[in-house]
Order: C-alpha cells, then sequence, then structure tokens
C-alpha cells in the first residue's frame, strides 16, 4: 500500500483522538458505519492516510480473527507509520483503539447496570421484548449484506451456495465453526469458487 | 437417574464464569475464532457451551447490545462481564477481546503489505467472507426460536421482524431509521401487552 510521509505535532494526535471520542459516541450499530466519517477526516481534511491505506485497514480486520472495530487500530498503525516510526504506530494503535471503545463502552456499562437493577419495570421489560424481533432481523440483514456485496452478478454463485450450505450446517451439522471458515478459505483460494 | 436438570434449575444455581481468568479466556478464544462475524461464537459460547445463560436470555440482552452505540460483540461481553464481576468484569472482559487479536492483526498488517497483491489471498478471503455470511445467518435463524416466548406474540413478532428485513437488507435503508420508526412501535405495543397481561395475572 502506499505510504506517506508526515509530521503530526501534539495538537494533530489531540485533534485526532478527540474526533474518535467524538465518533465513538454516536457508532450505533457498529464502527464500520462511520467509514465515510473516517475517511473524510483522516483522507480528506488532514491527509494523514491514503485511501489504500484506508480500504487496506478494513480488508485486514475483516480478514483477522477478532472484532471488526481492529480496523480502528490499524487506522492509527499507518498514520503512525507515516508519522515515521513503529513508535508511533504502537502509539497511534492505542491512542485510536482506545477513544473508539471508551466513550461507548462506559455508556453500554453504565446502562447494563441501570437496566440489571430495573430489570422488573414494564418498561424495560418492555423495551428488551419489543426490541428483540427487530434486533433478530438485523443479523440476518447483516449476514445477507456481507453474503451479497462483492458477489454481484449471477456468476457469482457459488458463493452463495457456501453461505448458504454453512447456514445449514451450523443449524443441523456437528461440524465446528472454525472448521467452515477454514474450508471457505481453501475453496476461495484453488480458485474452485470463481470458476464459473 | 436424575431429572433433566434446565428445569428444576433456579437463576441462583444457573452455570455462571467462576472467576475474572475464566472469562478472560472466554473471550480471548471467542475474539480469536470469530472471522467477520463473532455473534455467531458468542452465542454458541454463552448459551450452548458455557450454558451461563438461555438463549431467550441471550436475545434480551443482545437486544441492548444492539441498540447503544459501540460493536454490538463489545457491548454484550461488557454486560456478561459487568454483570458477574462489576466493573472489573466488564473490564476483563473487553480486555480478552482485544488484547490477542489486536496483536494478531498488526502483524497480518505487515503480512498484508507484502501479500496483498496475490489474487489467492484476496479469492481466500471472499470464501471466508461467504461462509461467514453463513455463520451469522445461522444465529439469527436459530434466535428467532427465542421469539417464541416473546410478550408480543408469534405474529407481530413475525411481522415486525420481517419488515426490519425488508428495510434493512432488500431496501437498505439506514439501520438507525428501522431502529428508531419500527423500534418505537414495537416498545409501545410490547408494553401494552405486559400491561394487559400484569393486569389478567
Amino acid at each position: 500500500m502506499g505510504t506517506l510521509s508526515i509530521a503530526m505535532s501534539w495538537d494533530d494526535w489531540l485533534t485526532l483522538i478527540q474526533n474518535f471520542l467524538l465518533l465513538s459516541a454516536v457508532a450505533m450499530g457498529g464502527p464500520l458505519v462511520l467509514l465515510p466519517e473516517m475517511r473524510r477526516l483522516l483522507v480528506d481534511t488532514h491527509g494523514w492516510l491514503t485511501d489504500d491505506q484506508m480500504s487496506a485497514s478494513v480488508v485486514i480486520a475483516q480478514a483477522a480473527p477478532g472484532p471488526n472495530v481492529l480496523f480502528v487500530a490499524l487506522l492509527g498503525w499507518n498514520v503512525g507509520l507515516n508519522n515515521g516510526s513503529y513508535g508511533w504506530a504502537f502509539f497511534g494503535a492505542a491512542a485510536l483503539m482506545i477513544a473508539m471503545l471508551l466513550p461507548s463502552s462506559l455508556m453500554v456499562f453504565s446502562t447494563a447496570r441501570w437496566i440489571h437493577k430495573n430489570g422488573h419495570k414494564a418498561g424495560v421489560r418492555a423495551f428488551k421484548q419489543g426490541m428483540s424481533p427487530i434486533v433478530v432481523a438485523l443479523l440476518i440483514a447483516s449476514g445477507w449484506t456481507l453474503a451479497t456485496t462483492g458477489t454481484s452478478s449471477l456468476g457469482d454463485w457459488p458463493f452463495w451456495l457456501v453461505t448458504a450450505v454453512t447456514t445449514g450446517l451450523v443449524l443441523w451439522g456437528k461440524i465446528h465453526m472454525f472448521w467452515l471458515l477454514a474450508i471457505g478459505a481453501f475453496l476461495g483460494a484453488t480458485g474452485l469458487l470463481s470458476w464459473a | 437417574m436424575n431429572p433433566p436438570q434446565d428445569r428444576v434449575e433456579s437463576n441462583a444455581d444457573r452455570a455462571k464464569p467462576e472467576s475474572l481468568r475464566e472469562l478472560f479466556v472466554f473471550f480471548s478464544l471467542l475474539a480469536l475464532q470469530g472471522f467477520g462475524g463473532i455473534v455467531a461464537f458468542i452465542e454458541r459460547g454463552l448459551v450452548v457451551q458455557k450454558k451461563w445463560m438461555t438463549r431467550e436470555e441471550f436475545l434480551e440482552d443482545w437486544a441492548v447490545a444492539r441498540t447503544m452505540p459501540g460493536p454490538p460483540a463489545i457491548n454484550m461481553s461488557i454486560v456478561i462481564g459487568a454483570r458477574h464481576f462489576g466493573v472489573i468484569g466488564a473490564i476483563v472482559s473487553v480486555t480478552g477481546m482485544f488484547l490477542v487479536p489486536t496483536g494478531v492483526v498488526l502483524v497480518l498488517a505487515v503480512l498484508y503489505a507484502q501479500f496483498n497483491d496475490q489474487p489467492q489471498v484476496v479469492d481466500a478471503l471472499k470464501g471466508m467472507g461467504s461462509v461467514a455470511a453463513g455463520l451469522i445467518i445461522a444465529t439469527g435463524l436459530r434466535l428467532l426460536t427465542a421469539l417464541r416466548s416473546n410478550v408480543m406474540g408469534v405474529t407481530v413478532c413475525a411481522v415486525l421482524a420481517l419488515a426490519s428485513f425488508v428495510l434493512v437488507a432488500l431496501l437498505q435503508w439506514r439501520v438507525m431509521y428501522v431502529l428508531l420508526m419500527l423500534g418505537i412501535v414495537a416498545c409501545g405495543y410490547a408494553y401494552w401487552c405486559i400491561r394487559a397481561r400484569d393486569r389478567s395475572a
């Protein structure tokens, strides 16, 4: 990926961290939703990252084990690298990751506490019961979106077949989910899914 | 022969994490197994393997985790950690989710800089993406069964779920609008149902 050479002042870092603290508090439904916002900040407004570094960070985080939000650590890592050293890269990764998690985590923690104490109240029960069918549907929808983005033409049907078979195997099979992922990687790498 | 345990179990003697260490190891392993969709592994780990909660309870907590800001899977680990060990539990759970995976992802970033022009790498990722999609869809379908005991009744739940799916997956509405619009209607109706049930009980 293309690199950049920049020199960031402490004020720059502060601006960066403040922006991510703010993004964290409004990151409803996961941080990937905020990608356009982050791109505007990092690439367009300040030129701390290249477009390629931005996209690569998302791709790698999705390919890696662990929460997808780790792409934020990679954004910080790349900003630090652009700033000249692995030391800055570690600093950038840690700073952005913590900034991205702290506000939302504190909000969730206090809400969870409050809900636990007031779980018997009709309003709290109504919230949980009412939201349940919607969040289940959102889960299925995110799987659907994952299955269909990047595989738009009918020639991609082998990929959809893999998704369908996986769904069936998880529901009715005994095979461990981790092996399913490994098989998917193998099928993809050997080109067995792209021939159609 | 003992009677089936899950019938007689009360909340007090339900299985629960014994130590912070167990919590940390649990979430670390989950995070390391989960590619693209940790939620599938969390649901299986909490409900099937550890039996720390029922599928219905998982869904209720997930409703909270999903509607708050922040990544839902991370929020879920905070809810679980906080329930069993308070502030420390929440911190330990989140750290478990992040510590080792961050190391892995940084190593991958360095490797990726060298291998990103290999088509096999790109295709392997695509194959894994398709599998991850299946894992998530299956988890969602399994959670549908937990709606059977929902106070709003199966039909209303089905209508709400179908409407949400169509709006988000097919019509590509913003998730936030769907959560707000359908959420207010659903919570209002659920409130009415709970009140009606409490009155008649």
